[in-house]
C-alpha cells in the first residue's frame, strides 16, 4: 500500500489550482447568496491491466476508483466477494454492464485487488 | 440511462488534473496521507470547499472523514470538520436559496411547498445532537466486511436550528391512515436505474417535536456538502436518515418499500442487533438509534507518554437517553474507574469526560466503556454484522509511558 499511497501524494500535487472551488457562505437568514460550487477532481486510477479500459468504462460512470481501491485485501476478498460487488452493481443499482463483460471485469479486480 | 454530461465532466477533469504537472505550494502541504489503523487504511488528506483537511475515503460521491483529533479540542464539531457521505453521485452543485422550496405532499389536506424564507419564519428550536454514520468504525470489523471502510471520524456533533417537521406536518393537515413520512433530498444517482435516496420514519416518530427541519448548523447556514439549505435532522438516530439538501416530503398511507429503506440500512432482528461472524440473519429490520459509545480522545492508540501524573478525557453518547457514567481503565479491563462528566448539552449530544490517572513506566491498555440512563453498556467484545453497522465495542487505546 505503501506505493499507491506515495501515488496518491504525488497526483494531489498535481492537482495545482484546481482543488480550490467556489463557493458563497452567507449569513444565516433568508435572501442567503446562491451557491456554486465544485468538488476537486479525482485523484485515485485504476492500476493497469488486462481489461483495465472495459472496468474503468463500466465502474466510473456512476462512482470513483477509491471505491474499489479502499475496499479490504486478503484470500477472502478475491474472486467471490468482487463477483458479489459487480452483480450487486447490476442488479440493486441498475449499472448497464453487458454479460459477457462481468467475467472480464471480475478477473480484472480479483488479479489487481 | 447514465448521465453522461456528469460522467464526463469528471473524467474529464481527471485528465486535466493529471496534465497540470507540478503544483502552486499552497497546495502541497494536501500532498498528505494519514494510515488508519488496520489493513489498506492508507488515505489522503483532501481539502473540499468550506471544509479543512479531512480524511478522503472516496470522493465520486464524496465520502469525507473527520480527522480524530478534532474530537478533543471541541465537543461541537466545527462545520469545516464535519464528516461528509454521500451515497450517489448526482450531488447538486448549484443552490440558490431564493428559490429553493420545500414541497409537502401526499396524505395532506393541504399539499404546500414551503420557502426558505416561509420556514425561518416559523418558530423555531434548537438541539445539540450527535450524527454518526451507520457504517462508521467498519473498518475495524472483524472479519471484514465489504463497504465503506471507514475509521471512527464518521461521526460529529453539532448545534442544530430549525423548525419542528411536527409544525410542519400540522400546517399540511395529515390525513387519517397516515403511517409513514418519506424524505427525499436534491442530490440522486446518475442513473435512472439506480434507486434514489429516499427516507422513511414512521408517523409518529416525524411527529415527536423532535425530528426538525434544519437550516443552521452552529450558528451559520449549513455546509454545502452537510446538506445546505436544509436538511433532516433526526436525533439519535443513525445518519442514513439525516436527508441532506431536503425538498420533497411525502405522507405515504403504507409503509415505504423503497431500496434504501426496505433492502439497505438493515441490521439483524434479534436481541444484539448481530450474527456470528460470516453468517446471515434470518430476519433484518431498519437500523434506528445509536448503540452506546465512548472514546478516549486525548492520546491516540501507539502514544509515548511521560510515566506519572495525567488526566485522560473523551467523549461518550448514545442514542438518546443520556450518558449515565463513563468508566475508565488503565490496566486492560481489570480495574476501572469512574470518569468525571463534563457539562450536560442535552442528551444526544457528545459527553465529554476526564480522569486524573497516574501511569507508570511500562505500557498500558486504556480502555473505556460509557453506560447510558437506559441501563445501556458497551461490551468488551465486538458485536458483528454483515453490513459493518453499529460497532460499540469498548475501545482500547494501547500506550507505552516512560
Amino acid at each position: 500500500m505503501k506505493k499507491l499511497s506515495t501515488l496518491t501524494a504525488v497526483t494531489l500535487i498535481g492537482l495545482a489550482g484546481l482543488l480550490a472551488g467556489t463557493y458563497g457562505s452567507g449569513p444565516s437568514k433568508a435572501g442567503a447568496k446562491p451557491i456554486a460550487y465544485k468538488l476537486p477532481n479525482e485523484t485515485a486510477t485504476f492500476k493497469p491491466g488486462p481489461n483495465v479500459e472495459l472496468v474503468k468504462n463500466n465502474c466510473t460512470a456512476c462512482h470513483s476508483v477509491d471505491y474499489v481501491q479502499t475496499q479490504p485485501r486478503g484470500p477472502k476478498f478475491k474472486e467471490d466477494f468482487w463477483r458479489a460487488e459487480v452483480t450487486k452493481m447490476i442488479k440493486v443499482y441498475g449499472a448497464p454492464i453487458e454479460e459477457a463483460d462481468v467475467g472480464k471485469i471480475v478477473d480484472y479486480l480479483t488479479q489487481n485487488y | 440511462m447514465i448521465d453522461r454530461r456528469t460522467f464526463m465532466k469528471h473524467s474529464g477533469a481527471a485528465i486535466a488534473a493529471v496534465s497540470a504537472g507540478i503544483a502552486s505550494p499552497s497546495v502541497r502541504a494536501l500532498a498528505a496521507t494519514t494510515a488508519l489503523p488496520f489493513d489498506n487504511g492508507d488515505r489522503p488528506l483532501v481539502k473540499y470547499p468550506q471544509k479543512r483537511p479531512m480524511i478522503g475515503l472516496t470522493s465520486r460521491p464524496p465520502q469525507l472523514e473527520t480527522p480524530f483529533s478534532v474530537f478533543n479540542t471541541n465537543v461541537i464539531t466545527p462545520n469545516d470538520a464535519f464528516f461528509v457521505r454521500y451515497h450517489l453521485a448526482d450531488v447538486p452543485l448549484n443552490i440558490d436559496p431564493a428559490t429553493f422550496s420545500l414541497e409537502i405532499k401526499g396524505k395532506v389536506d393541504r399539499p404546500a411547498k414551503l420557502s426558505l424564507s416561509d420556514l425561518k419564519k416559523m418558530p423555531a428550536i434548537e438541539i445539540v445532537a450527535v450524527n454518526q454514520c451507520s457504517g462508521n468504525s467498519r473498518g475495524f470489523f472483524n472479519p471484514r466486511v465489504a463497504g465503506g471502510q471507514l475509521g471512527n471520524g464518521a461521526m460529529g456533533n453539532a448545534r442544530w436550528r430549525g423548525v419542528p417537521l411536527k409544525a410542519v406536518l400540522e400546517k399540511a393537515g395529515v390525513q387519517s391512515g397516515a403511517r409513514q413520512v418519506t424524505f427525499n433530498g436534491m442530490d440522486g444517482p446518475v442513473s435512472d436505474k439506480t434507486p434514489d435516496f429516499i427516507k422513511a420514519l414512521d408517523i409518529d416518530h416525524a411527529r415527536d417535536g423532535e425530528v426538525l427541519l434544519t437550516y443552521s448548523m452552529n450558528g451559520t447556514d449549513l455546509p454545502v456538502l452537510n446538506g445546505f439549505p436544509l436538511r433532516l435532522v433526526v436525533p439519535g438516530h443513525y445518519g442514513t436518515y439525516w436527508v441532506k439538501h431536503l425538498n420533497e416530503i411525502t405522507v405515504i398511507d403504507n409503509v415505504f418499500d423503497g431500496f434504501w429503506m426496505k433492502t439497505a440500512y438493515r441490521i439483524p432482528d434479534n436481541d444484539c442487533n448481530c450474527v456470528e461472524p460470516g453468517s446471515a440473519p434470518k430476519a433484518t429490520v431498519p437500523i434506528k438509534r445509536f448503540k452506546v459509545r465512548s472514546f478516549i480522545t486525548s492520546v491516540a492508540d501507539g502514544a509515548k507518554l511521560k510515566a506519572g501524573a495525567q488526566t485522560l478525557k473523551g467523549i461518550a453518547f448514545d442514542g438518546g437517553k443520556g450518558i449515565k457514567e463513563v468508566a475508565v481503565s488503565t490496566d486492560g479491563g481489570k480495574t476501572w474507574a469512574q470518569a468525571r462528566l463534563g457539562k450536560d448539552l442535552g442528551k444526544y449530544s457528545f459527553r465529554e469526560w476526564q480522569l486524573p490517572v497516574k501511569l507508570a513506566a511500562g505500557p498500558h491498555e486504556l480502555k473505556v466503556r460509557a453506560t447510558s440512563n437506559g441501563g445501556e453498556t458497551q461490551g468488551t467484545d465486538p458485536l458483528w454484522n454483515g453490513a459493518g453497522y453499529l460497532r460499540n465495542v469498548v475501545e482500547t487505546v494501547r500506550v507505552t509511558a516512560a
